[in-house]
């Protein structure tokens, strides 16, 4: 059972923090604050992949006649891509948030339901 | 044939958005775009052409092998889509000519227009690619461009239903990259036909079975499907008539696309019937025709009520895709075209009364139909495929579904099917009473100063193509051909590849 | 900040450095780690340093916001051209070996092109999203 945990500390780690960035999106009110979970739920996921790729005693992937055991270079390319995602996404959300800001002039998510039943009545 | 015209369809958009951005003037941005749609829509013709008979064609990117390299795999189905997401392109772009100057900020023409290219590539992108991640890295083009389109209506509304799409979405897509990361743990390829053809190696592994559930999960949320459809009401109800014109159509049938391919190519249809899952999806679409009818016909905004009304079409498509034989595959197939034509229609003919009135309450819509008879004849005959009335679209897939479900006894389809379509009549009659038959209330339109050219004239161009899109609705439930065709080519394609249940 | 003193006299020492480094990531990245995503954000690193020192205005001065939409267009365009010329030559799209007389040759000219490509649209969108950003908020 210890062997099996620490066997897999990687993948308790990855869960945990995902946990965070789920926990955090969905309790939080604060818009920002959401944006924040979602970013690190991302994290997690690009920490899982990066993880997938590491082999045991393999050294960086760049090729050299001293090591023939290499970690798998393509995760961590995959991950680029996910990354700049990431970063796509949480700058369009934080641009939304300026202008719910704007129109709202509030940034919790209760006050802004309140006002769009207001709008509705 | 020339394979490479099926990259031309992803790098055309790919090379004309950055150059669109750049201008502020309306009619240049416009002109790029209908050179954008009018490309796609002739070369997924020429494929579709090329692919019907079940042949393929595959193009490597950048001259590498597969499984290393990303290879793009055209059978009927990728480009039946493409077709699909190209024609709605098309028309959403004759549409836009006058409806954006009317609905968008001045200063950002280049920018809406470079964003509707980029989700057009995105889309593209999504139903050519035979490469799991590439496919996901297109789903996020498509869906970072379309959050920041919706967030461009009109109200301020429109902001926090971009908002919690963009929330939404983005769990989605990171669960399915979850569920690739283990598809990939477990079998070490990205390659879809791959992965495919190696798939008994590692059947036994725990890690396809929680990645298959992650991208499950994932995708469900990108095609809301019931009960994950919670953003789709608010984004597309809010946003501009263009984006809800070409997301409505495209967006959501382009996921139940990538459903449609996990399930029948990337893993084997056995693997998912030990999972119970077709018995799953049944009863979810079953209570997604219902709840999504049911919600529509409560609803008091015209597009609100369009929105939720995607909800039950789309348990419609996930009804065919359970029912595992070849009549619901056909009309699965069928019915993302058809219901993309139809709800395409009807948006077009919400945002006619949006640009010509300001509103789309149905109560502030009273008694209308009168001064603009045409527009609601378009309407009205598009709801009425949606209903499913013989001799229009609509008609064509519910009896290829009730034919596929009474032919596997599930007599619980029949039932939810019947139920869904009174409740559409229920709906679509909403509309139809607020239009003809209430007492005309002569100042209740806001916003519209008495003797307003718009009132008076229908836009040509908003006009053609709510014309082109009803026209549609008709020509295709009388001369089915090339939709029946082509799904009836897709569906054998997808069941010859596993044992028949 | 602005009349600090010290971060002055080190903002205008190190962005020099920090931008050397970029076209370093830049154009080494096909031999060791590195490329146009790393080196795109090392530079707009340098920018925004500047920015934050000697604010947004003496920023747009060094590059002004046209300059980086074009850029940032110029960049995906530059890309998607390595693609068409390679196509053009025969290839598929993306496929460098066509592009010079030997395929080796044909990968180092198209890899360093595309990474080009990248590191200055990578570079553009980074600096612009934070000229939008901190333009919108009043700045107290």
């Amino acid at each position: 059972m210890i062997e099996y945990i620490l066997g897999h500390i990687n993948y308790w780690f990855i869960i945990a923090v995902m946990m965070v960035g789920l926990y955090t999106l969905i309790s939080r009110t604060n818009l920002i604050k959401k944006l924040a979970g979602l970013a690190i739920f991302q994290t997690a996921v690009i920490l899982f992949y990066v993880s997938l790729g590491k082999v045991t005693g393999g050294t960086v992937p760049i090729v050299d006649e001293a090591y023939t055991l290499y970690s798998n270079p393509l995760p961590q390319v995959l991950m680029l891509t996910a990354i700049v995602v990431g970063v796509a996404t949480t700058a369009l959300g934080f641009a939304l948030v300026i202008r719910i800001k704007e129109a709202y002039n509030t940034i919790e998510e209760d006050a802004i339901f309140t006002l769009d039943q207001k709008d509705h009545e | 044939m020339n394979e490479q015209l099926t990259i031309l369809l992803v790098v055309v958009p790919l090379m004309i958005a950055p150059i669109t951005a750049l201008f502020k003037s309306h009619t240049i941005s416009w002109i790029l775009t209908a050179i954008v749609s009018l490309t796609s829509l002739i070369l997924s013709f020429i494929i579709l052409f090329d692919v019907i008979d079940g042949s393929h064609v595959i193009y490597e990117l950048g001259g590498w092998r597969p499984p290393w390299g990303i290879e793009y795999k055209i059978d009927s189905l990728n480009a039946f889509i493409a077709l699909i997401v190209s024609a709605i392109a098309c028309l959403s772009t004759i549409f836009a000519w006058q409806s954006v100057p009317k609905e968008i900020n001045e200063n950002n023409y280049g920018l809406f227009y470079a964003a509707l290219q980029l989700c057009l590539l995105g889309l593209l992108g999504i139903a050519l690619t035979g490469d799991i991640f590439n496919l996901f890295v297109f789903l996020e083009i498509s869906s970072l461009s379309s959050y920041a389109l919706i967030s461009m209506g009109r109200s301020r509304k429109a902001l926090t239903a971009a908002f919690s799409y963009l929330i939404l979405g983005t769990i989605g897509a990171t669960f399915f990259l979850i569920g690739v990361g283990f598809l990939y743990a477990a079998s070490g390829s990205l390659n879809i036909a791959d992965i495919a053809t190696r798939f008994s190696t590692f059947a036994d592994m725990q890690l396809v079975m929680t990645g298959f559930i992650f991208i499950l999960l994932g995708l469900g949320l990108k095609a809301a499907i019931f009960p994950m459809h919670s953003w789709l009401p608010n984004a597309y109800g809010h946003a501009p008539s263009v984006v809800s014109i070409f997301l409505s159509a495209t967006a959501t049938k382009v996921s139940i696309y990538v459903l449609i391919r996990v399930l029948f190519d990337l893993y084997p249809v056995a693997y998912w019937q030990a999972l119970l899952l077709p018995q799953i999806l049944l009863v979810l679409g079953c209570v997604g025709v219902i709840y999504g009818s049911f919600r529509a016909w409560q609803q008091v905004e015209l597009k609100r009520l369009l929105a939720f009304s995607s909800v039950a079409q789309i348990g419609y498509i996930i009804i065919g895709i359970s029912l595992l034989n070849n009549d619901g595959i056909t009309a699965s197939v069928m019915h993302l075209f058809n219901h993309a034509l139809i709800k395409a229609t009807l948006f077009m003919g919400a945002g006619i009364i949006l640009y010509r009135t300001n509103t789309t309450k149905l109560s502030e819509l009273r008694g209308f139909g009168g001064s603009m008879p045409w527009t609601f004849a378009a309407i009205v005959l598009a709801g009425l495929s949606l209903i499913g009335v013989p001799g229009t679209v609509g008609f064509v897939t519910k009896w290829y579904l009730l034919s596929g479900a009474i032919a596997q006894g599930k007599w619980i389809v029949v039932v939810a099917i019947l139920a869904g379509s009174v409740l559409a009549i229920a709906y679509v009659w909403k509309i139809v009473e607020a239009m003809y038959f209430n007492s005309k209330r002569k100042m209740v339109i806001q916003n519209v100063k008495i003797g307003d050219i718009n009132l008076a004239k229908a836009p040509f161009s908003l006009s053609l193509a709510l014309w082109i899109g009803a026209a549609g609705c008709l020509y295709f439930g009388l001369y089915t051909e090339l939709p029946y065709q082509s799904a009836q080519s897709i569906a054998t394609a997808l069941l010859s590849s596993e044992v028949a249940p | 900040m602005i009349n600090d003193l010290i971060l002055r006299v080190v903002t205008k020492w190190l962005s020099p450095i920090i931008i050397l480094f970029a076209l370093y990531v830049q154009f080494h990245g096909d031999y060791s780690p590195g490329g146009g995503f790393q080196a795109g954000v090392i530079f707009s690193t340098a920018i925004l340093l500047y920015a934050l020192t000697y604010g947004l205005d003496a920023a747009l001065k060094v590059i002004p916001e046209t300059a980086l939409r074009v850029a940032a267009s110029f960049g995906v365009l530059l890309y998607g051209g390595v693609g068409v010329v390679s196509m053009l030559l025969g290839g598929n799209f993306l496929n460098y070996s066509v592009l010079a007389d030997t395929p080796l040759a044909g990968q180092h000219i198209g890899i360093i092109v595309i990474e080009l490509g990248v590191g200055i649209t990578v570079a553009a969108v980074m600096i612009l999203l934070f000229f939008t950003f901190s333009r919108r908020v009043d700045p107290e």
